[in-house]
């Protein structure tokens, strides 16, 4: 009897670069950039994946991935990613943004995008904060929570309340695909790339826009040591509930 | 009179512009100007500051939040740079046209692409044509100095146009210097409150911002053109009281060493410092070389400006900002232009240079004002030449 052959538990994704990440220590970037990079071996599409990069803490995405990826300006990345799918078809597009990105500057581009049901894969990583500008207040601050221009903490009578992206984009119809997860725990990692995975089919199948949102720890400007900034995740899921809106995949 | 303390520029820039007691803030944060806005949303929310502070989702949108906020007579103020800048493009020509005073800091920035925070000015010479009210500080107390008389010509009745302080981005807002903030009695002395001739008042019904048919839209430019080139006096005479009140005198063109001189560079914003310093060693070194720094910017300060390069050889420009296919760098362009009518105008040569936070150092100075000296004899090749290109 020839013994088993076990599987090695962790390969190195094929779709990343060996280059170390620059993120601060306890940011989700890093896995939420393995997961996508995961996704696009499993789903073989490295030669025709084609990832527009945002403004904000991921714009060094070039560095990462061993795939093509293109630079738009702050906000407009699924505008770009349109033009790109719209020429080449068969590519598998997808935009990697921050909330300050998808969901302030950009969010007429988001949401247009997603109306018309663009076939491209839209990740957002939702960490609360503008992180690379240095921690302002973004769209998706919770309430009371103290950023760098809310010291006081954000009053939503003075500046308003936390937009639920994903909750948005389910009521569309051009949207295939729409979840919102977390890395903060091991099986919630595992759903993450379903979502991920879906999220291509959306494009893939034909079907419409699909869109992935990342709760995202940011421990440097929530000013938290990495582990206590994983577990506040928990907190954001009562404002951004974790789940699947939409799936037609 | 204030103590003279070291401040991070952005932070003193932020303290005058509360002593300036703003009504309305709109920001969005974008790097190298973040820590004025911050630190005004901290007064703010201290106390300190009785305005609003409204947290808007673009560029595009603070200013357009500022434009509605002055139209109704509250003392507005924003801050940007580079593609923030450039996102409010659209929006910037509207203010002047509408002769909204709005006030704003602009911390200069490289444009993309490729991708550069760092310090040029790609972003303003962009703007070259907006109509806004335009300056350049040298150092923090320019920097802060700039402000007070932004807000103070800006909101003259005989001049109603919005303003722009530019200060280069990390060289200045990012540096700590020793800085004299005034007392707020010495302020509101020089600064009274905001009383607009027009605002949108529902008691008195107007319209801002109406059709200009073809009947109407040059009229309305020239009258607007006019308006600009008269805010000229005002600017002259608000740094006149800015001396009575404040003890400091600014002009819209300064020189240093140009007696006698018969090369001068000519510069804007913090480089000047270091091209001083060049002065110095070259007119140690025998050499008759002086420096022309603009201060003013829009307004062209026209008459000044002739006046001051009276008697050069040559004048050489250094721009910050590339004008691709054009006949020189924004300002090389400008004051070739300016002098061409001038009998016995100097030559003008151009040099490009400290793009995307590239350092000029004093011996780039040094090594531009030797060329200027060569091209006393010989006409330059090109109308200009990018300094310290590695190849």
């Amino acid at each position: 009897m020839s013994p088993k052959k076990i599987k090695p538990p962790l390969t190195f994704p094929r779709s990343l670069t060996e280059r170390p990440f620059h993120y601060c220590p306890g940011c989700h970037h890093g896995i939420a950039h393995r997961l996508l990079a995961e996704v696009i071996d499993e789903l073989g599409i490295r030669e025709r994946a084609y990832g527009v990069a945002s403004i904000g803490c991921a714009c060094f995405l070039y560095y990462y991935y061993d795939v093509d990826i293109c630079e738009a300006p702050h906000g407009r990345a699924c505008a770009a990613a349109t033009g790109a799918k719209r020429a080449r078809p068969e590519l598998a597009v997808f935009t990697y943004q921050g909330d300050g990105d998808f969901a302030a500057i950009g969010l007429t581009e988001s949401l247009h995008a997603a109306a018309r049901g663009e076939r491209i894969t839209a990740i957002m990583i939702n960490n609360t904060v503008y992180g690379m500008t240095g921690g302002q207040l973004s769209p998706t601050t919770l309430p009371g929570q103290r950023t760098t221009t809310t010291p006081e903490g954000r009053d939503p009578r003075v500046y308003g309340y936390p937009l639920k992206v994903a909750e948005i984009l389910a009521q569309f119809p051009g949207v295939a695909f729409c979840a919102r997860v977390a890395v903060n725990t091991p099986k919630r990692v595992l759903e993450a790339r379903e979502a991920l995975r879906r999220a291509f089919l959306a494009q893939l199948e034909d079907r419409g826009f699909g869109y992935v949102e990342f709760l995202s720890a940011c421990p440097v400007n929530w000013k938290l040591d990495p582990v206590s900034a994983a577990r506040k995740v928990d907190e954001l899921t009562e404002t951004f509930p974790l789940g699947v809106f939409r799936d037609l995949t | 009179m204030g103590k003279r303390i070291a401040k991070e520029v952005s932070i003193a820039i932020a303290e005058a512009v509360k002593q300036c007691r703003v009504d309305v803030i709109a920001a969005y944060p974008i790097t190298p100007q973040t820590h004025i806005v911050e630190h005004l949303s901290e007064l703010v929310a201290n106390g300190e500051l009785d305005a609003e502070y409204i947290t808007v989702e673009s560029e595009h949108s603070a200013i357009s939040a500022c434009l509605g906020s002055v139209a109704t007579g509250a003392r507005t103020f924003t801050s940007t740079a580079s593609q923030g800048l450039a996102l409010m493009h659209e929006i910037l020509f509207i203010a002047p046209a509408l002769r909204l005073p709005v006030v704003m800091v602009v911390a200069n920035r490289a444009l993309s692409a490729p991708i550069s925070i760092w310090n040029d000015h790609g972003d303003i010479m962009a703007e070259r044509d907006i109509g806004w009210i335009q300056t350049f500080a040298e150092n923090g107390q320019e920097a802060v100095d700039l402000v007070y008389h932004a807000f103070r010509v800006a909101e003259d009745r005989r001049v109603m146009f919005p303003a722009i302080v530019n200060i280069d981005g990390f060289t200045l807002s990012h540096m700590i210097e020793p800085i004299e903030l005034p007392d707020q009695e010495q302020v509101d002395r020089y600064l009274p409150p905001f009383r607009p001739r027009y605002k949108l008042d529902p008691r008195k019904p107007l319209s801002m911002g109406p059709v200009g048919i073809p009947e109407i839209y040059t009229e309305a430019k020239k009258a607007q053109d006019e308006a600009f080139k008269n805010a000229y006096k005002v600017i002259l005479k608000a740094w006149d009281e800015f001396e009575e009140v404040f003890g400091r005198r600014y002009r819209p063109v300064e020189t240093y060493r140009m007696e006698d001189a018969e090369v001068a560079l000519l510069i804007m914003g913090s480089l000047a410092e270091t091209a001083m310093t060049a002065v110095d060693r070259m007119r140690e070194a025998g050499k008759r070389v002086g420096l022309v720094r603009l201060r003013l910017w829009r307004p062209f300060p026209l008459r000044d400006f002739v006046k001051a390069v009276k008697g050069l050889k040559v004048l050489a420009v250094i721009d910050r900002a590339l004008s691709p296919g054009a006949t020189g760098g924004p300002v090389g362009t400008e004051v070739r232009s300016a002098l061409y009518q001038v009998p016995g105008r100097p030559r003008v040569v151009n040099f490009i240079a400290g793009l995307g936070g590239r350092d000029v150092t004093v011996e780039d100075f040094e090594e531009m004002a030797d060329r200027a000296y060569v091209y006393m004899k010989k006409k330059p090749k090109e109308p200009y030449e990018m300094i310290g290109v590695k190849e």
